[in-house]
This record gives C-alpha cells, sequence and structure tokens, in this order.
C-alpha cells in the first residue's frame, strides 16, 4: 500500500508544475482504468460487463430452452455444473424457474438497462454535445462501482444452495415475500432486493449526471434543436429513469419490511405451510402497481437509447437527413410522457376495476401513434438514400423491423378483451423479446459496430459483421415468431413442462426447433465477441471519421484522451444531419463547420448568427 | 421433419455466407489496393434483405397453416367468440401493417443501396406526409379502441341475476372448487379456519355451509350464465379457462370474480374434435412456485339436466366430515344430515394437501 501512497504522492508534485488549462497529469494505473472518472473508460467498464452479463443471461435461457425443446432428453450432463439442480437427470422445476428469473432479470436490467444505457449515454454525451467530460466524473465512477457491486451480489445468489430469486423478474409477492412458498424466495430473494437496491442507487446516480452534463456542459452553438437524437433518447431515458426507478425502489423497500419486520403491505389473509399467517389488510396488487409504474417505463428505458442510435446511424449510412428531425423529438417526448400513464395495461386480469382497465386500453393504444411515427420516419429515411451496408447499419435496419413487428402485436395486448385470453401466454413472451429485447439488443450491438472506432481507435471486421448479422437477424425471427403460434394456443410461460395437459401437448416440433435455433443464435454471438476483443488488439486502424458523419464526437483524435478534444472544443454551427446536402462537393457537413464555409449548399435562413 | 427442414435451411444460410465471405476476399484482391467506398459486400447485403424478406413472407405464411392446425378449437363461451373475432380482425389489420411497412423497409435497402455517382436526396420533411401518417394510425387505433371497450365492458359488467355461482379457490399446488348446494348461497369462509380437512377455511357456524360441496371436477351447465368467485389462500395464481377465452388472477385477501356463458358441453366438443377423451382443462397462469405447471383440473360442461342431476349426487362437505362439523359448530349439529355409510367416507376430497406436482400433471 505505502508504496503506491508514494505513486500518488508524486505524481501530485508532478501535475503541480503543469499549468490547469487540461488534465495531463498521469494517473496512476489504477485510477485511469480502475476506478476512473473518465467517461470513455466508465462507458467501456459498462460495455464489457454488459458483454459478460449478456452471455451469462443468454445461457441461462439456453438452460430453459433445453428443457422446453426436449421435455424427455437426459440432463445428467449437466450435473457437474448445475449439481442438486438436476435430479434423476431431470432439471428441477424450481430450478427452471429461478432460470427463467435471473434470465430476465440479467437481460432487462444488467444488460440492455446498465449495459446499453450506461455504455452509450456515458460514451456518447460528452463528445457529441462537446463536453470534456461529464458534470461530475466522481459520482459518474460511482454509478459504475454501485453497478458493479450491484452485479457482485446478484451473481453470488446464483450460487447459494437455497437459489436465487426464483417468483419471476416481477418478483409479485406473497410468492416472493414467503419463504415457505418457494426456496428462491429466502436468501435468493433478499440477495435480488439488495443488488436490485443498490442497481438503483447506481441508476439514478448515472442519470442525474447525464441530465446535468446535456443541460449545463453543451459546447457554444449546441442548442437543444441541435442535438443529434441520440443525446435526445439518451436525455429522455435518464428522466424517465430518475422518475420511475425510485418507484421500484420504494416498493422493494415496503417489500423487505414485508419479508423482514412482519408488515403487511402486500400480504393478506395467507394460510401457507400449515398455518395462518396474521398479516392482514396488505394488498398483492399494490405491489403490482408500484412495479409497473417503474416497469412499463424501463420498457423505454431499454428501448429509447437504442431508437437514439438507430436514428444516428441510419441517418449517417443513408446519407440523409434523418426524416422528421422534430417529429422524432416529439415522439420521444410523448412516448416517455405516455410511458408513465400505461402501466396498468399489465394487470388488465388481477381483478383491478375493470373502468381503470377501459382507461389504459384507451392510454395504451394512444402510445402506437408516436411510436408508429417513429418507424415511418425510419423508413422515410432510406427512401432515396444512397445506403451504405456497414455491420451497424444492418442491425439498426434489423431494429426498425423488430420494432414494428414487435409493436404491432402490443396493440392486440393493449387491448383490454382479447389480452384476457393471452395474457401470460407465449404471444406475451413473442411480443417482449421481438419489441423490447431483440430491438433494444440490435441497437446495443448497433452502437458498438459504429462506434467502436471511437473507443478503441481501431475498426471491427466488416464481413464478420455481416455474418453476425444476417445468424441473429434470421435466428431470432426463428426463435421468436412462432412463439406467437404458441401463444394463440394458449400455452402460459414460466411452465416448466406443458405435457401435463391435453390442451398444451401440441408443438413439440416447433418448441424444438425454438431451441435449436436459439442454440445457434446464442453460438453466433461468440462471432461477435471474437471480432470485438480481436479487434481491440488488431483491428485495421481506424481513419478519423470512417463513417464520414457529421457529430462532434468525429472531430477528437483517434484515440481521444482525457478532456477528449486536445484543444478547444469545436463550436457548432448547424444541425447534425446536413448529409447530402445540395450544391456541397461532399455528401456530409459536419456540426463545427460555419455556414460560412459552405456558401453554395446554404439555404436562405441558414446564415451564421453573429458572434 | 420440420425441424430437419430448417436445419437444412440454416445450414444452406451458414454456407451462403461463407461463400460471401470468400467472394470479398478474393474481389479486395483482385482490385489491388484501389480505395473504393464500399465493396461487393454492399450489393449482397442490399440483396439479401429482399431475399430474406421474399423467403421470411414465405415461411410465415407456410408456418402460420402449419401451426393453425394445433391452435385452440373455437370458442366454447358468448363472450369468447367475440374476442376471438376481434383478435382476427385485429390481426387481419396488423398483418396488412407488417407486410406493407415490413416491405418497404427490406426493398428500400435494395433500391437505394450506395451508388458511387448519386446523392441521395436531401429531404429533411414533410409535413403533409407526416400528419398523414399520424392521423391514419390514430383513427385505426380509435376504432380498434371503441370495440375493445365495448367487449370489455360488456364482458365485466355484474354478473346476470341467477347466475350459477361456483368457487374457486387456488393454493399451492392445486385448484379447489365449492359449490354452494340446494339453497344456492355459499356459507361464509375465513382463512384462519383453514385445516387439513377444511381447506376452503368455511365458518360451520354459517347455516348456509351445510348444503356447500366440494366435487373433485368443476361442472358448469350449458347455456346459463356462470359466475367464478375466485381466491387464492396462500400466493398469487390464476385461472385459465383457455377453451371458454377466461383469465382472472386468483389474489389471497381480493376475491376476484369472472362471468360468462358455457355453450357447448364436453360430449359436443369430443365429437367436434373428434376426439374422445377430450376434457376441458383448467390452468394456473400466474407463477406460484415448483408446481405451477401442475395445476391441472378437469371441468365438464353438461347439459342442464345433467348438470342438475350430478349436483345432487354430490356429497356435501358436512355429511362427508360430521365429526369435524360437530366439533366446530356444536350449535348446529342438527343441520348435519344423518350419517353415511363408512364406503362414501374414503373418496372425501380432504386427500389434496401437498399432492406432489408430477402427479397432478399426469392425469
Ligand atoms: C438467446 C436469446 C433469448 C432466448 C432464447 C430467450 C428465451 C426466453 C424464454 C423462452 C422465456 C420464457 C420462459 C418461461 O416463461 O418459461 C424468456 C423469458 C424472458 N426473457 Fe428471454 N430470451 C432471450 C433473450 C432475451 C433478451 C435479450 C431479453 C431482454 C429484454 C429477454 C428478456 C426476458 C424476460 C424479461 C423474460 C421474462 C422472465 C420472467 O418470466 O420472469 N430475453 N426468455
Ligand atoms: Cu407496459
Ligand atoms: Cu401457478
Amino acid at each position: 500500500m505505502s508504496a503506491s501512497d508514494i505513486h500518488i504522492q508524486d505524481h501530485h508534485a508532478h501535475s503541480h508544475d503543469h499549468d490547469h488549462e487540461h488534465e495531463h497529469h498521469e494517473l496512476p494505473w489504477i485510477r485511469q482504468y480502475i476506478f476512473s472518472e473518465d467517461h470513455k473508460i466508465i462507458a467501456k467498464q459498462y460495455l464489457i460487463s454488459g458483454i459478460l452479463w449478456a452471455i451469462m443471461g443468454g445461457l441461462f435461457s439456453l438452460i430453459f430452452r433445453i428443457q422446453l425443446g426436449f421435455p424427455n432428453a437426459d440432463l445428467s450432463w449437466m450435473k457437474p455444473v448445475l449439481g442438486e439442480w438436476i435430479q434423476n437427470g431431470k432439471l428441477d422445476p424450481e430450478f427452471y424457474l429461478a432460470m427463467v428469473t435471473m434470465h430476465g432479470t440479467i437481460m432487462v436490467f444488467f444488460v440492455l438497462t446498465a449495459g446499453l444505457s450506461g455504455t452509450f449515454s456515458n460514451f456518447l454525451i460528452p463528445l457529441q454535445i462537446g463536453a470534456r467530460d461529464m458534470a461530475s466524473g466522481f459520482l459518474n465512477m460511482l454509478s459504475f462501482w454501485f453497478f458493479f457491486l450491484s452485479s457482485v451480489v446478484m451473481f453470488t445468489s446464483i450460487f447459494i444452495s437455497t437459489g436465487p430469486a426464483s417468483g419471476g423478474w416481477v418478483i409479485y409477492p406473497p410468492l416472493s415475500a414467503l419463504p415457505q412458498a418457494m426456496s428462491g424466495s429466502g436468501l435468493g430473494m433478499t440477495l435480488w432486493l439488495t443488488s436490485m437496491a443498490l442497481f438503483i442507487v447506481s441508476s439514478l446516480l448515472g442519470s442525474l449526471n447525464y441530465i446535468t452534463t446535456i443541460i449545463n456542459l453543451r459546447t457554444k452553438g449546441m442548442t437543444f434543436d441541435r442535438l443529434p437524437l441520440t443525446i435526445w433518447a439518451f436525455f429522455i431515458t435518464a428522466i424517465i429513469g430518475v422518475l420511475s426507478f425510485p418507484v421500484l425502489f420504494s416498493a422493494a423497500l415496503l417489500l423487505v419490511f414485508d419479508r423482514s419486520f412482519g408488515t403487511s403491505f402486500f400480504l393478506s389473509e395467507i394460510y401457507i405451510g400449515g398455518e395462518a399467517l396474521s398479516n392482514q389488510g396488505g394488498s398483492a396488487i399494490l405491489f403490482q402497481h408500484l412495479f409497473w409504474f417503474l416497469g412499463h417505463p424501463e420498457v423505454y428505458i431499454v428501448l429509447l437509447p437504442a431508437l437514439g442510435i438507430t436514428s444516428e446511424i441510419v441517418a449517417t449510412n443513408s446519407r440523409k437527413p434523418i426524416f422528421g428531425y422534430k417529429a422524432m423529438i416529439g415522439s420521444i417526448l410523448a412516448i416517455a410522457f405516455l410511458s408513465f400513464i400505461v402501466w396498468a395495461h399489465h394487470m388488465f386480469i388481477t381483478g383491478m376495476n375493470p373502468f381503470l382497465g377501459s382507461i389504459f386500453m384507451f392510454l395504451t393504444l394512444i402510445i402506437a401513434v408516436p411510436s408508429a411515427v417513429k418507424a415511418f420516419n425510419y423508413i422515410a429515411t432510406l427512401w432515396k438514400g444512397n445506403i451504405i451496408f456497414t455491420p451497424a447499419m444492418l442491425f439498426s435496419i434489423g431494429l426498425v423491423s423488430f420494432f414494428i413487428s414487435g409493436g404491432l402485436t402490443g396493440i392486440i395486448l393493449g387491448n383490454s378483451a382479447i389480452d384476457i385470453q393471452l395474457h401470460d401466454t407465449y404471444f406475451v413472451v413473442a411480443h417482449f423479446h421481438i419489441v423490447m429485447g431483440s430491438a433494444s439488443f440490435f441497437g446495443m450491438l448497433a452502437g458498438v459496430y459504429h462506434w467502436f472506432p471511437k473507443m478503441f481507435g481501431r475498426m471491427m471486421d466488416e464481413r464478420l459483421g455481416y455474418i453476425h448479422f444476417w445468424l441473429t437477424f434470421i435466428g431470432v425471427y426463428i426463435v421468436f415468431f412462432p412463439m406467437h403460434y404458441i401463444g394463440i394456443a394458449g400455452f402460459p410461460r414460466r411452465y416448466y413442462s406443458w405435457t401435463g395437459f391435453d390442451a398444451f401437448n401440441t408443438f413439440a416440433d416447433l418448441n424444438q426447433l425454438i431451441s435449436i435455433a436459439a442454440i445457434l443464435v446464442f453460438f453466433a454471438q461468440f462471432i461477435f465477441i471474437f471480432n470485438f476483443f480481436y479487434s481491440i488488439f488488431k483491428g485495421r486502424v481506424s481513419s478519423l471519421n470512417p463513417w464520414r458523419s457529421n457529430t462532434l464526437e468525429w472531430t477528437t483524435p483517434i484515440n481521444p484522451g482525457h478532456g477528449n478534444w486536445p484543444g478547444d472544443i469545436p463550436h457548432v454551427y448547424r444541425w447534425p444531419y446536413d448529409y447530402s446536402k445540395k450544391g456541397h462537393n461532399e455528401d456530409f457537413i459536419p456540426q463545427d463547420v460555419p455556414f460560412s464555409q459552405t456558401p453554395h449548399s446554404n439555404f436562405p435562413h441558414e446564415k451564421d448568427s453573429q458572434e | 421433419m420440420t425441424t430437419i427442414y430448417i436445419l437444412a435451411a440454416i445450414v444452406l444460410i451458414i454456407a451462403i455466407l461463407v461463400v460471401i465471405f470468400r467472394l470479398q476476399v478474393l474481389s479486395a484482391v483482385l482490385k489491388g489496393r484501389y480505395e473504393k467506398r464500399v465493396g461487393i459486400g454492399n450489393d449482397i447485403n442490399a440483396l439479401l434483405f429482399v431475399i430474406v424478406f421474399v423467403v421470411g413472407v414465405g415461411a410465415f405464411w407456410y408456418s402460420y397453416q402449419q401451426a393453425s392446425e394445433f391452435f385452440l378449437p373455437a370458442p366454447s363461451s358468448e363472450h369468447g367468440v367475440k374476442t376471438d373475432q376481434l383478435f382476427w380482425v385485429t390481426m387481419a389489420i396488423l398483418v396488412a401493417a407488417f407486410l406493407v411497412t415490413n416491405a418497404l423497409l427490406y426493398v428500400f435497402p435494395y433500391i437505394y443501396k450506395y451508388k458511387e455517382d448519386r446523392k441521395a436526396y436531401f429531404y429533411p420533411d414533410n409535413h403533409k406526409l407526416e400528419m398523414i401518417w399520424t392521423i391514419i394510425p390514430a383513427l385505426v387505433m380509435a376504432g380498434l379502441v371503441v370495440f375493445g371497450y365495448k367487449e370489455w365492458t360488456a364482458i365485466t359488467s355484474p354478473a346476470p341475476k341467477g347466475a350459477e355461482v361456483i368457487e374457486i379457490m387456488g393454493k399451492q399446488f392445486a385448484w379447489q372448487v365449492r359449490y354452494p348446494g340446494k339453497d344456492g348461497v355459499l356459507g361464509n369462509y375465513n382463512y384462519r379456519n383453514i385445516d387439513a380437512v377444511n381447506e376452503f377455511g368455511m365458518d360451520m357456524n354459517d347455516s348456509a355451509s351445510y348444503d356447500d360441496f366440494i366435487p373433485r371436477e368443476m361442472h358448469f351447465p350449458v347455456g346459463k350464465p356462470v359466475l367464478l368467485n375466485i381466491r387464492a389462500r396462500d400466493v398469487i395464481h390464476s385461472v385459465f379457462l383457455p377453451h371458454f377465452r377466461v383469465k382472472m388472477d386468483a389474489v389471497p385477501g381480493m376475491p376476484t370474480h369472472f362471468w360468462f356463458v358455457p355453450t357447448k358441453t364436453t360430449s359436443q366438443m369430443r365429437e367436434e374434435t373428434g376426439n374422445a377423451k377430450f376434457n376441458y382443462e383448467l390452468a394456473c397462469t400466474e407463477v406460484c412456485g415448483r408446481g405451477h405447471y401442475a395445476m391441472r383440473f378437469v371441468v365438464v360442461v353438461d347439459e342442464p339436466a345433467e348438470y342438475e342431476k350430478w349436483k345432487a349426487s354430490q356429497d356435501t362437505f358436512a355429511s362427508l366430515n360430521r365429526d369435524y362439523a360437530a366439533e366446530k359448530a356444536p350449535k348446529l349439529v342438527s343441520l348435519l344430515p344423518a350419517k353415511k355409510v363408512e364406503a362414501t367416507e374414503v373418496s372425501a376430497p380432504s386427500d389434496s394437501t401437498a399432492v406432489p406436482a408430477d402427479t397432478t400433471a399426469t392425469k
């Protein structure tokens, strides 16, 4: 320890000689790469953690997909890894539920909230608005380390003997409140709640930072109507997060009270394990309201950043302005607002007041309108473009396809009369995997392919990217599309096996096919993982602006240092989508090019403001 | 069989991709170090979008044909016919929207793929167009809301007078049902009364309890409104009657309801489906623990006459548990029927505590 102390002393002395203009002082290794306050490093930390979690979450889905696709298979070969969870060659039904729960939790929170939003908000916000770093580098660092702690706790819970939380990612009480109800509701649930509390702290620290940074640190000329749509998306996402995550926190807290201190917020009139509990007057439905008050906005917390990333990539690679920039912002705002008042569409059949159901059906179907506008605008952006298919572009088009396919089935589920039959069937699983899971996942992959050169100064291999895209894109449809059929046939979700029912004894072939496709899709991701890690070290060195993009991050050096721009921060003179403007010799005009330098392409109203 | 086809298709796709990969390498070599903005990969990707769309639509159509054979038979309830209709009409609209938007999404990349000598069309917005595609979805949604709302309010309206009242209770991991008996009134219950004999927590001091019976199958009369009084005693479960398009959560501490009119008897369904062993089933659709997947319960729909006969043939809970009732409510002993012969006692339903999940599943 003392050695490193001396190091720090050394560097302090050293840095005093410098002027304070840029933070050039050499930080010790640990402050540079581990406890770093640099937004770019933190972004990479989120990205790597996200990738690791994604592998784990995917692996879990394979375990239960094997069970569903091959219900009679002998699974003894998993015994070396799963131990007691395999009995007589069969997966334990409670372990099945544990896997489903962990899979859902990991994917939604750890991969697509932390891994997606954490990576790209951190990486892009300062770079695209022209800031040297986040408003508070220290809080930003804390945000990551809270996430890290949260990850450690969740990871630990997988290995305890009673198993991790198993009541579904929505952890409805009383199932989650009573250890008598299932073994995962014991220590596993305590760890789940602890982990989520840490996660929420992390998310709030991050979001507050994103919001402050976007409001306060925009470079000269970067008005709100010149912000790239990525930033708009991250901005609104952060606001949604700040408003909704605390509600989950309170729900979790009340659940902790019910579990450990004998309160009755969610518990009432329960007879379990041979005894009548004393709890009375609580409401199990109250928890669901609180949960979905976060849970639904969470869907957009996951999706909006992906849509923002896609807007940027589609415009850049169509060599065209994004169609309807203002309408895109408007629809993000509308979606964000509406996302707070549709939560009870997850609860149509909980016995809540039917009139409430009508209201929520109405509000839910309204949200389809701004979503439709977004989809149409993407398609209109492609129209008459000059399209370059980078892997990022392919994944973005894939995202739009999923957003449409999955969004459409939402219209069915939002209709309370129809939802009676489809609620908690595989139709729902199909719907949300396509619109939320796959779409956001594709947004994340698109973002990695697109900004990899900025992150690591090197290019990823394109051909591997193409192969990765086509396998994944086709595979995802093969995995999730047939689930609609299974859902229409009434198959309930979170079922360990359907063979006990005459009604659900069909579709064995189809389930097998889905499982096989899922395994293939999973392994196809290793093409990406190989490409990613290989390219970090051995990729072709990137040029300054490999995609000929307009946004500010491409005005930094190939490997931007601490502070991002070695000299002054560039000023911004125009919106980010001047692609293929008539009269200009190139098909793009970066945001830091003044109108005075592009006299032939300016519209009459486009003049540099007097400075 | 389908699996093999699909596997073959996947192998084919991989093979194509490998070829592309090789081609690209070759063309790069041929072109030497000449820097072009896009390679042959651009054209291939553009083409693949169109191919994937055409093949995809074909696969959609084919898979639908294959799968629809296994969809549930036509609904056996009045409201189910209407919600199914709503589902399929909505679905038709959505499939149309799906095909149109996806066609554009996959064809544009092909038509507008990069060409060296072309410049994209600078086209930042068009308010008219945007208005149109805001208003059209809005109108369609409005229509869907109206129909959905009408159906939903009808389904969730209070049950008609004279509906058959049946209580159904979920517990880990079985369903239990209770019929009100001759008086048509279910006796009171309290969860504190629950024990190994009295699974419902029936209040034996309520005289309405004495003709209640707890059968091992649920029976409905055809053509008559049935009102399910739904509750749970440990965790949340959910009553799902797929053939009737009925679903409602069973929540501890908060009784819920669902009423509907069954329209087809079990024997009628046996004829229609050509399956002599057909049975209506009840499943659980809210995860409730280890045996969630095994909460099966058989439902029988009878002609009204048969139904009345079946009801009359059931032994009441009180008659099957005379001693228990007498002990709990000594003052009401007079309500107990005459003592039954021993033999029936064996078939008392109080044996269902903690049925191991697997045995219920393989009924
Ligand atoms: C390899 C790809 C994936 C496969 C094969 C897969 C498969 C499945 C299946 C079959 C279920 C339902 C299990 C059951 O109800 O018994 C499920 C649940 C779920 N999945 Fe995935 N999934 C994948 C990726 C994702 C992604 C990317 C997300 C991100 C949103 C996600 C989120 C969820 C959630 C939230 C649940 C619900 C968990 C619960 O019921 O508590 N999955 N997954
Ligand atoms: Cu929602
Ligand atoms: Cu259940």
